[in-house]
């Protein structure tokens, strides 16, 4: 009986059995074989990366993740939604938000519940806090790989900085323990938001600035890891990996959830499908997210930020945002009793994942790393 | 290349200050782990148990009727309880430096015991002085409590000036420090990781998933953190600890810090 059937007790161990996994037949004898992870240098997630090459040359690049797969959509059965939001922003821990949000939409629309207008600005401007924390660190991250050291330094601090804003606002640098389904747990002061962001600002361009004009850096980014326009869209690619190669689709505009069907989002596209359009794309959304934070946070109306739900027997919902990662989904049904019977969870890196080999094969190793970092993917969303 | 040693050196000094005996500061607003008024709490309300989603709290039976009982092992901090209890029993705190040696000591007791073990740890400056070397290993957490390591590494917390450094190879490393409730594919690689490193080593539960299994354990492929697998040295609860509670927890195992939980009460 697999675990997600509904007679599968909780608790119980799974029966796991070692099959041995496929790999395509390689022939020759040059050819050698890398598996990399799934304890990784530094401080990484586990995953296991598995190579065929030849001296510098990648033949075939085969992922094998769920190395940390918990059974989380387990975990949900059985919850009341309250605490289903909990298990939500544990999903993964960088994406809690684009998860508790996703969730508490799916939720809310399965119980038929319109949120106040303050709860889904403020709904907004923490899936934008979000967005920008994310990717300055992913700056950082990328210079780690290309050794730019200072452009390393500055990309953490300045996510550390906004970690901290984070944490000044909502009590949790990670934007944890705010939603809920109907609203928000507690109402926030967003005024003195903009300023701070406003005196980050300056830094924030210098530094994006200072990138774009450092040629040792760029040499490494154009022409990396590049994804066709097709191949973004056959294998479901989603985010800012899949507006960087051309197709632009983004959940805030195209189907608007909290505040984005009253706030002008400008979507930014490249069409070049490398790594250099990967930080372009991250770069624009970055000054996208502080305009939308202050234009949020100016038209922010004073009201309640929590409406009564009633649980409603047998519901079922389905929830989305576009997180930094790209778009996120849940889909929920309660049972009769109005608990959860059964959550669906669909994460962006999920589907990035699978695209990610297709820029791999064929290449060269020198580049992988690089490559990895533009892509910007999780194992915690993935791995579930 | 000079531009950025430039705009490097522009930048100044973005380091906190040092963390004293009691560890790094926190930041202001930033919210703990609950504490528990024992005096407020009313008998026979199950207010905050029906909302602790990993079991940290609890009623337990007594001579005198169903008391509870808390168990900041197991504690997410996810302030559903403060703000279910009806009388502040619970009230959110920005307590963070939860590092532990013993795990009893992250059970809240009415009564203190007499003397801490503040020995256990003490022959490990006669090995290293005060410089350690890290071997992390993700056992299936969130990403929240990686997220909170690699910030150590910024320029903020820099943990570079304390001595502390992570290291790719666990045959260089000192300490095993582990995240996550350690999810059925990993027991092997981090029972390799371990195996792999010279003694004496260390071993180090950070987060709340890590010491208890927290939100995440107990399920199908997920076990109840690595006390079943590993001897623990110190415990962190917290989801996820802040960066400067992995700072204290790393300067209490090198006894540079002072253990401030003691029976599940928190002072500075």
């Amino acid at each position: 009986m697999p675990p997600l059937d509904p007679r599968y007790q909780p608790a119980e161990m799974m029966p796991f059995t070692s099959e041995p996994w496929s790999l395509p037949p390689i022939e020759g004898d040059d050819v050698q074989t890398l598996p990399f992870g799934p304890v990784r240098g530094d401080v990484l997630e586990s995953a296991q990366i598995f190579f065929y090459y030849i001296g510098e040359a990648i033949l075939h690049c085969h992922p094998r993740l769920f190395f940390k797969h918990r059974g989380m959509e387990k975990r949900f059965e059985g919850l009341s939604p309250l605490l289903g939001t909990v298990l939500a922003e544990r999903i993964s821990g960088v994406g809690s938000i684009a998860h508790s949000l996703a969730y508490c939409h799916a939720v809310e629309t399965a119980c038929g519940c319109e949120i106040p207008e303050r709860a889904g600005y403020i709904r907004t401007i923490l899936a934008e806090l979000e967005r920008l924390y994310n990717h300055l660190y992913y700056f950082g991250h990328l210079c780690h790989t290309t050794t730019l050291k200072v452009g390393e330094a500055q990309g953490k601090l300045l996510a550390e900085q906004c970690k901290q804003i984070n944490g000044g606002l909502t009590g949790s640098r990670f934007l944890r323990s705010i939603l809920m389904p109907g609203g928000l747990r507690r109402d926030l002061d967003v005024s003195e938001l903009p300023a701070k962001l406003k005196a980050l600002e300056p830094e924030i361009t210098t530094y994006l600035k200072a990138m774009e004009e450092t040629n040792s850096h760029l040499d490494r980014l154009i022409t990396t890891g590049h994804l066709p326009q097709q191949t973004a869209y056959d294998q479901g690619a989603t985010g800012p990996v899949k507006r960087a190669s051309g197709i632009a689709r983004d959940l805030r505009s195209d189907h608007p959830y909290a505040a984005y069907d009253r706030l002008q989002v400008n979507v930014p596209v490249r069409n070049a499908g490398d790594a250099h359009a990967r930080i372009q794309v991250r770069m624009e959304e970055i000054y996208e997210s502080l305009s939308l934070i202050a234009r949020a946070a100016n038209d922010i109306p004073i009201g309640p930020v929590f409406s009564e739900i009633s649980y409603s027997s047998g519901a079922e919902g389905l929830g989305w945002c576009e997180g930094p990662r790209g778009s996120t989904y849940y889909c929920v049904h309660l049972d009769g009793e109005g608990r959860l019977a059964r959550v669906k969870v669909k994460s962006p890196s999920f589907s990035n994942w699978r695209v990610f080999p297709f820029t791999v094969h064929d290449t060269n190793m020198m580049d992988y790393a690089i490559n990895e970092a533009s892509f910007g993917l999780t194992m915690a969303g993935c791995d579930r | 290349m000079p531009v950025w040693t430039l705009y490097g050196i522009s930048r100044g000094i973005a380091t906190a200050a040092g963390p004293e005996q009691d560890g790094a500061a926190a930041q202001p607003g930033v919210l703990g782990l609950p504490r528990y008024h024992a005096e407020r709490c009313q008998e026979n309300c199950r207010a905050c148990t029906d909302v602790c989603l990993p079991g940290a709290l609890s009623l337990q039976s007594g001579e005198s009727g169903e008391r509870l009982a808390l168990d900041y092992g197991k504690c997410i901090g996810c302030q559903l309880c403060t703000e279910s209890c009806p009388n502040n029993a619970l009230t959110k705190t920005e307590d963070w430096a939860f590092g532990v040696r013993n795990r009893e000591d992250l059970v809240w007791a009415e009564a203190l015991k007499s003397a801490p073990a503040a020995e256990v740890t003490r022959k490990i400056k006669k090995y290293f002085g005060r410089s350690l070397h890290i071997r992390h290993v993700d056992a299936g957490s969130c990403n929240g409590c990686e997220s909170e390591l690699q910030a150590l590494n910024n320029p903020y917390y820099n943990l570079h000036r304390l001595g502390i450094f992570f290291t790719p190879s666990p045959r260089f490393a000192d300490l095993l420090l582990v995240t996550g409730p350690v999810t059925y594919a990993m027991r092997g690689p981090l029972m390799e990781t371990y195996n792999a490193m010279p003694e004496p080593r260390w071993v180090m539960a950070m987060g709340t998933c890590a010491v208890s299994g927290g939100a995440n354990g107990g399920g199908y492929s997920c076990g109840h953190g690595i006390q079943e697998f590993l001897p623990v040295d110190i415990y962190v609860p917290g989801c996820p600890p802040n960066p400067s509670a992995m700072i204290h927890a790393l300067l209490l195992l090198l006894n540079r810090a002072n253990q401030h939980v003691q029976g599940g009460h928190f002072a500075r």
